[in-house]
């Protein structure tokens, strides 16, 4: 074996002086390169989560109908008629900072990879997408970029991409947010693990030649072994290839279907690295591989770089020395190249061979189970950790001004932009369409289930600023009201926490207040957490990026034709408010127009917005509305405004009732818990009879050609044809 | 009758394709390295994005070994239906006129959009009526139809724009808003829509769905005898199911 380093580049490559001295006691002597290589990524907070994994350890992750939890590839809940729905939300937040298209579209890779990794079909993507205000040429940029590199491998691999949100707030300007969320589906009993198991077993290599990018931290070695010239153009963003990804998608498929496969493992984040270490880890055994057979795109790779490279469109498998020939020749009638690199021991060690010579001998537990976890040391920020927004409209601009504007604003108006440049109907499952209602819904009939799913994703990282638990509830809160405007019922979540530096002690109490958020509404909705990812150190020279926990959800409904869609439907039907909604302007889109930021949000009361959501889900399940969309960003004038634009008819309402605290309040206010839903007279008749504790608003009927708001005093009156061309132009406007 | 779906690597939309063939018939998909093609009545290529399509869309699945076979079943009158990369690959193959340009906003559009049916006596519209309005949607990012003007003189003149989009809804920048087009004989059309999305009430429209009808009863015809299936058809067609 070659020597340790005659520098210590330990901390170059983001180790501790404690966890290097870990390391050295774990292995008993220092760790050559590629060891230490292979340590610093095992250990980073990509791979170990050392500044989280305690705290989400508060995320509630049971419930009956999870089948897979956290720390597989994906989560799974039973859906039922022997299928389960995988899910998984990631980051791929600083390589689109970088390369928006590439960033994004091989974040959609990623993340397909892991939920087919389970034996499960990716049927669907969504992103929650977070860029600068877009007055800034990079926000611009940015934004066209990934939602072209979304919709380049989501559209070319045949996955429909049916839903997504996009917010514009300064605070994203140097760190963009690409969140890419997929839901597969997978027979129960065809399932397979990522747990490597008996020994004398192959692990096959299958995917794309294995190159040099994606080598980024360690960058530090290959200028130390290979000379300064190699390091500059080492490419530290990876490139994606869709049609290698669709290959070794419908391959991998195939050989689990035909129970060919011991295990499967993506390789993402520090390649096969960590995909071999998670392996092992799980099956309790050890690994050889040899890096002189794995194929290479270039020649002249070190070891240690065969070894965290993090080439995209690769699988690793195990497969039984009896069945490789069978694997083999599928895979050859795939076109997807297939390499034994290697086999299960018994030893428990990760051990690296060139060729006859051992190059790295490390134990598995020591990579995976032994890094150092760190607690958080929070403390709540004395002093406001961000600036107020640019003011873009006046404190006393009339209301008919306000809603106009918010319209247009960027993170109200219409994403059709974006949706419409994605593929969100292959699959032949999609029965709402992004936009059509306010979640995605799609039928099991064309995989043998019955009834669909519906899916969300959700957060809005500016109210989270605001207040970090409250947000965080709303954000879960907002994921589930979602699913009961379908009359889908939560399954499973899966989120992904985007912040700051946690090491600082304000950043770490917003990361805590969230998780604590999130948790308490997760119990009170009955909803667990079956996987996720974090996405730490999002910070610049402008500071962090306002915290921001997404969260994607899965929900179950018996009848996708009664899934309600968001627009009315029909002049003549009545309109009503369903839940408790406290419409208050702390946090909402008009403050930020206004240029301000809230410190706090009125408290939530969980049992009465859970008993709500159930209200309205049934109410949706038994026909009872023809529409239901829920009041978000720009309050409920906003919300009825997209309600009137989606069904290209207006409506009369009067907001009165709830104008006590001044009529901006009940036109603009936010809060969780509004559902506006529509319906014939005689059904919303029946729906405010069998309310009960449930508030329900009657607000007016649907019918005309403006939307008409009373509120007390003041009357506000905006043709739906120009609500419209301000909502849906307010996107394109700005990105002409 | 029995339907054949083409499946190359890279395909997307031939699952689809195979639910949508199977609302009317028998089908099953025919691997892109296969010469055989196992008797089927009529052939589809579905979208996607054929072995990536990383060159032109379309321009390397014109060379697999199905195709071959394709364009011998075509010669001798068999029904082939090209949807969005199928009628890429159809251009490709020499076996439709024109080719199909990158879409004039340069970015992939996914839309439902209303689509004119220009001719309904042919083997793939004979399940519509003249001047109907048919809702199905559009997907891609090379869609915009182009020929020389002499050519789309012919085809006007020859009654081969089968589809148009409707007016204001040409979404790609395609010429004369042309969104399918027959050859001369008419036993081979392709079309940039995706009828095999627009078959279930659920997804949107069941306006696709006369499109494989329209196949499936040109089939029928041909085992009934020449004559039945000629009056569905502009010219003179003679399938392979009618020998």
């Amino acid at each position: 074996m070659s020597g340790g380093l005659t520098s210590s580049p330990h901390r170059e490559l983001g180790l501790t002086d404690r966890e290097y001295e870990r390391i050295v006691a774990r292995l008993g002597r220092e760790p050559n390169g590629l060891e230490l290589a292979v340590f610093s990524l095992m250990w980073s907070e990509h791979c170990a989560y050392k500044h989280s994994k305690k705290l989400l350890r508060r995320l509630p992750t049971e419930g009956a109908r999870v089948v897979m939890g956290p720390g597989e590839n994906a989560g799974a809940v039973d859906v039922g008629d022997g299928l389960v729905a995988a899910f998984k939300v990631e980051s791929h937040n600083h390589p689109s900072a970088v390369e928006p298209f590439q960033g994004a579209a091989t974040g959609v890779g990623g993340i397909l990879r892991d939920v087919f990794a389970i034996g499960a079909r990716p049927i669907a993507i969504l992103d929650s997408l977070r860029f600068g205000e877009l007055d800034s040429a990079r926000s611009r940029y940015l934004l066209a970029g990934a939602v072209s590199g979304i919709g380049h491998y989501g559209n070319s691999i045949g996955v429909a991409t049916v839903g997504g949100e996009i917010y514009f707030e300064g605070p994203y300007e140097q760190n963009c947010l690409v969140n890419a969320m997929c839901l597969g589906l997978a027979r129960r009993d065809r399932m397979v693990r990522s747990a490597a198991a008996g020994p004398g077993n192959l692990l096959v290599l299958l995917g794309a030649l294995t190159g040099r990018d994606g080598i980024g931290g360690a960058s530090i070695l290959a200028s130390a072994e290979l000379g300064e010239d190699g390091a500059a153009k080492r490419p530290s963003v990876q490139i994606g290839d869709p049609f290698e990804e669709k290959k070794l998608l419908e391959c991998s498929l195939e050989l689990v279907d035909a129970g060919l496969l011991v295990a499967l493992q993506d390789l993402g984040a520090a390649g096969l690295s960590s995909s071999s270490s998670e392996m092992a880890s799980k099956g309790g055994v050890g690994l050889d591989i040899d890096v002189s057979k794995v194929p290479l795109r270039e020649p002249g790779l070190e070891p240690f770089e065969i070894m965290i490279s993090e080439s995209q469109e690769r699988m690793l498998c195990v497969v039984e020395p009896a069945k490789l020939d069978a694997v083999l020749e599928v895979c050859s009638r795939w076109e997807v190249r297939a390499t034994p690199i290697g086999s299960v021991t018994d030893t428990r060690r990760l051990r690296v061979f060139d060729g006859g010579e051992l190059v790295g001998d490390m134990p598995v537990e020591a990579l995976v189970d032994d890094c150092p976890l760190y607690d958080l040391e929070p403390a709540r920020p004395a002093a406001p950790v961000y600036p107020d927004p640019p003011r873009r409209l006046a404190d006393d601009a009339p209301a008919d001004v306000a809603l106009r504007a918010l319209l247009r604003a960027p993170s109200v108006a219409s994403k059709l932009w974006a949706f419409e440049q994605y593929d969100s109907l292959v699959g032949s499952r999609t029965v709402r369409r992004p936009q059509q209602a306010d979640a995605a819904v799609l039928q099991l009939a064309p995989d043998g289930g019955r009834g669909a799913l519906a899916v969300s994703i959700d957060g809005n990282g500016r109210r989270v600023a605001c207040d970090p638990y409250t947000g965080a509830v709303e954000a879960v809160l907002e994921c589930a009201r979602n699913l009961a405007c379908v009359g889908a019922e939560p399954l499973g979540l899966t989120n992904c926490l985007n912040f700051g530096n946690p090491e600082k002690p304000h950043i770490a109490w917003q990361l805590e207040q969230a998780v604590e958020g999130m948790a308490d509404a997760c119990r009170a909705l009955g909803v667990a957490v079956v996987g996720g990812n974090v996405s730490l150190y999002n910070e610049s020279g402008g500071g962090p990026i306002y915290p921001t926990p997404v969260v994607g959800m899965v929900g179950a409904l018996p009848d996708p034709a009664l899934a309600a869609p968001a627009g009315f439907v029909e002049e003549g039907h009545r309109i009503a408010l369903v839940g408790p909604f406290a419409p208050d302007l702390a946090g909402s889109e008009l403050e930020k127009l206004r240029g301000r930021l809230a410190t706090g949000l009125p408290q939530v009361d969980l049992e009465a917005q859970a008993a709500a959501l159930a209200f309205v889900r049934e109410a949706v399940r038994g026909g009872a509305v023809a529409s239901a969309h829920d009041v978000a960003e720009g309050g409920l004038a906003v919300a009825l405004a997209e309600c009137c634009i989606a069904g290209g008819v207006g409506a009369r309402v009067d907001l009165a009732p709830l104008a006590e605290r001044g009529p901006e309040r009940a036109l603009f206010g936010e809060g969780p818990g509004g559902v506006i839903v529509s319906g014939p007279p005689e059904a919303i008749d029946e729906l405010a009879r069998i309310a009960g504790a449930v508030p329900f608003l009657r607000l007016g009927e649907v019918g005309g050609d403006a939307l008409e708001i009373d509120v007390g005093a003041a009357t506000l009156s905006l043709r739906v044809d120009e609500a419209r061309s301000l909502y849906e132009g307010g996107l394109p406007d700005l990105l002409q | 009758m029995k339907l054949g779906v083409v499946r190359f690597p890279g395909s997307c939309d031939e699952l689809d394709a195979l639910r949508a063939c199977r609302l009317v018939g028998d089908a099953e998909l025919l691997w892109h390295r296969d010469r055989d093609l196992r008797g089927v009545d009529a052939v589809v290529i579905p979208g996607g994005f054929s072995y990536g399509d990383y060159l032109r869309a379309g321009a390397i699945a014109r060379f697999a070994p199905v195709m071959g076979a394709v364009g011998e079943f075509a010669r001798s009158g068999g029904l082939v239906l090209g949807i969005c990369n199928g009628f890429q690959v159809l251009c490709e193959a020499g076996l439709l006129p024109g080719a199909l340009l990158p879409n004039l906003s340069l970015r992939f559009v996914c839309r439902q959009v209303d689509l004119v049916v220009e001719r309904a006596d042919t083997p793939f519209t004979r399940a519509c009526d003249p001047g109907e309005v048919l809702s199905i949607p559009v997907k891609h990012t090379t869609g915009r139809y182009y020929a020389p003007e002499r050519i789309l003189d012919e085809l006007e003149a020859n009654g081969q724009v089968l589809l148009r989009y409707a007016e204001g809804q040409n979404p790609n920048g395609s010429l004369r808003d042309i969104a399918g087009v027959a050859n001369e004989r008419k036993n081979v059309f392709g079309l940039m829509p995706h009828p095999e999305h627009a078959v279930d009430p659920l997804t949107g429209s069941t306006d696709g769905a006369r499109i494989f009808e329209s196949i499936a009863a040109h089939v029928e015809a041909l085992r009934r005898g020449p004559l039945a299936a000629a009056g569905g058809s502009a010219s003179a067609v003679v399938g392979r199911g009618a020998a």
